[in-house]
């Protein structure tokens, strides 16, 4: 028993702990690698308005990548996520074409979006089903609603001025999308690492069984959770619906694996019980380079998904690797 | 008696037969042999691909990458036919089967020595197998007239008036049906799966039996990337995506467990059957395709909800604490020094 426990699913976080080494570190260290190496490749790299110009790519599942963080350190998964970005952008697209102001229009984004959470959390922790086998039934529903409601149609009658949200700039290179992913990962980890609704985030991740009988309320931590992603994800769809200005079912096709990436990336334990916001920040932006940075090589699309695949699976494999060998010698 | 009209098969049963006969009702031809066949021609491809995320699922792992590795080996046999048309078909075949095997052990492999979780692993090479598929082609696409007409043919041509493609299907169902109940090796992934602390103190490797699992799938996978190719007559880079979920949700749907350990060929089976009578029914009766994700995702929902409660009456739950992954244990043990502080 030992002898698995010792060699099986043993997390890099909890390796790098072992030689003093934060994953963040090591995270930050390929960041800042890869920054080098972009702007040595590509001259247009360093220029602050491309920089700026790349965040609009990563910004909007960054956002829904912070909460998911913290739902998966309990132990809970919603793949769901990029379905509710597309229900919730529907029904802002159907709230514009009835006339609603744009205040109207963020609200009824935002709470479609914690409906669906909603949804999502009660079936979870009501019937007590594991969270990945639920949002992969969601996934299909939210996504086949907006499928029925929208067909083969668009809706793009949004009032003048929404536009900002995606597209505007507060000052200088720096848009109203970034600095909002700034406040929610500051908030975000204010949640997670200095209050006790994030440290009970931790207890219910290592061991829901013993989180409960010390007194915390499991279910309806989870189910808050549930709602919170599902919030996340609405903000999220407001901006990328503004951005783009227009609504199809299709849209945000594909966006949980990405995001999810994202958070694995930042060292969440996909098992639950360890992570933090500022990996997940970092991994964001390391994601967020890689793309830019062989974008500006012309590297297609899907030739990035497999450097993405295979940072994922390297940046988790080293750790193990390193741990196997030096316990060779 | 009593089990054999609550299982959850027997549920399923009843519930694709009034489905097919409700469809039957309102037209006629949806009852005729031949459509009803070729309704099952349509799903032999998920049937195959259901059965072996199965195996994975039993073992309390997940394969997002069958979709990408059927693609991959559906790209790779289609350009090797329209390079070499003379290529026997069957070693293609063969060929494309091993392929997949590889890429199936390439996934288990990484979850069994480095004990990276299965879902981490799969979404990476899930999207690297796809990219490779553009690495491969640039992008292109291989066309009926590109691949020679054997290589066509074979899924098409009939047995006793049954479309091969279909036997194929019935063919895995059967070694399936002998592999989970008979072999040993089925019958240690069920252990493996069912609890993994209890498997290892009876000397069976759970790595080991993931690997397999793991292995089989991506055998199939390969297997239906020849099958897929030649059907649709058609390859390209984005081949069957998102059909990796399409394959989960029959599992989910025919009571397999994701917790692991529970599941069976016959429910298995007919989950993949629900989702492709009810794909090829909705236009029968004239309702919008776009109908059909949101049909297939509330059919999944209730579908757990209704295992969930079955699984609790069996008594599993007070086991649930000892059922515990071994990552979880490891966890326990070792926690954190950040959670310390």
């Amino acid at each position: 028993m030992q002898e698995i426990t010792k060699t099986k699913w043993q997390q890099p976080k909890a390796l790098f702990k072992v030689k003093k080494l934060p994953w963040e570190f090591f995270l930050i260290l390929i960041t800042i690698s890869v920054f080098i190496l972009s702007a040595y490749a590509s001259p247009y790299f360093l220029d602050p308005w491309n920089l700026s110009d790349a965040t609009f790519n990563f910004v909007e599942k960054a956002i829904v990548a912070l909460p998911l963080a913290m739902l998966i350190i309990c132990r809970d998964i919603d793949l769901s996520i990029a379905s509710i970005i597309a229900l919730a952008s529907v029904a802002m697209g159907f709230a514009a074409q009835y006339g609603f102001g744009i205040e109207m229009i963020i609200i009824i984004g935002i709470s479609v979006g914690m409906l669906c959470g909603l949804v999502n959390g009660w079936v979870v922790t009501h019937f007590d089903i594991p969270a990945i086998v639920v949002t992969i039934g969601t996934m299909s529903l939210f996504r086949g609603i907006s499928y029925i409601l929208l067909g083969d149609q668009v809706l793009k009658d949004y009032p003048e001025g929404f536009d900002y949200f995606g597209q505007g700039y507060i000052y200088w290179v720096f848009s109203f999308e970034f600095l909002l992913f700034l406040i929610a990962a500051l908030f975000f980890y204010f949640l997670l690492h200095r209050t006790n609704f994030g440290r009970r985030c931790y207890a219910i991740g290592n061991n829901p069984t013993a989180a409960f009988y010390s007194g915390i309320n499991v279910k309806r931590h989870r189910l808050i959770l549930f709602v919170i992603v599902g919030a996340l994800a609405g903000v999220a769809a407001v901006l990328l619906t503004s951005r783009l200005g227009s609504t199809r079912p299709t849209i945000a096709l594909g966006w949980e694996l990405s995001i999810i990436t994202m958070v694995v990336l930042g060292g969440v334990n996909i098992m639950g019980g360890a992570g933090t916001i500022a990996g997940v920040f970092i991994a964001v932006f390391l994601m967020g380079i890689v793309t830019f940075g062989l974008g500006l090589l012309n590297v297609p699309g899907i030739v990035m998904s497999i450097i993405i695949g295979g940072m994922l699976i390297a940046v988790i494999a080293t750790p193990v690797l390193i741990k196997k060998f030096s316990k060779g010698n | 008696m009593k089990k054999l009209f609550t299982s959850r098969e027997a549920l399923l049963c009843a519930l694709i037969l009034v489905m097919t006969l409700a469809v039957g009702a309102i037209a006629d031809d949806f009852l005729s042999i031949s459509n009803l066949l070729s309704v099952y021609n349509d799903t032999s491809i998920l049937i195959i691909l259901a059965l072996g995320q199965m195996l994975v699922i039993i073992t309390r792992c997940i394969d997002l990458s069958v979709a990408a590795n059927l693609a991959l080996t559906g790209m790779v046999i289609a350009m090797i036919n329209s390079a070499f048309p003379d290529f026997p078909v069957p070693l293609l075949i063969l060929f494309g089967a091993l392929l997949g095997l590889c890429m199936g052990m390439i996934n288990g492999l990484l979850v069994w020595k480095l004990g990276i979780p299965a879902i981490v692993v799969t979404l990476g090479t899930m999207s690297i197998y796809r990219g490779i598929i553009f690495l491969l082609s640039d992008g292109a696409w291989v066309n009926a007239h590109e691949m020679s007409k054997v290589f066509m043919q074979i899924p098409r041509s009939t047995f006793i008036g049954i479309a091969l493609l279909s036997w194929i299907s019935v063919i895995v169902i059967a070694s399936f049906y002998y592999f989970t109940r008979s072999s040993r090796t089925g019958r240690e992934i069920y252990a493996a799966g069912n609890s993994p602390t209890a498997a290892f103190y009876t000397g069976i490797d759970v790595g080991r039996s993931q690997f397999i699992a793991f292995s089989i799938s991506g055998m199939l996978a390969g297997l239906c990337g020849y099958l897929w190719v030649s059907r649709y007559a058609v390859a390209y880079v984005d081949v069957a995506a998102g059909f990796e979920l399409q394959v989960i949700s029959a599992c989910v749907i025919g009571g397999i467990s994701i917790m692991g350990g529970i599941g069976s060929v016959a429910g298995c089976v007919l989950g993949a059957l629900f989702i492709g009578v009810i794909n090829n029914a909705l236009p029968v009766i004239g309702v919008s395709p776009f109908w059909q994700m949101a049909i297939s995702g509330a059919v999944i929902v209730l579908a757990v909800i209704a295992s969930s409660k079955a699984e609790k009456k069996s008594g599993r739950i007070i086991l649930k604490s000892a059922a515990l992954p071994i990552s979880k244990q490891a966890t326990l043990e070792q926690p954190t020094s950040k959670q310390a502080t």
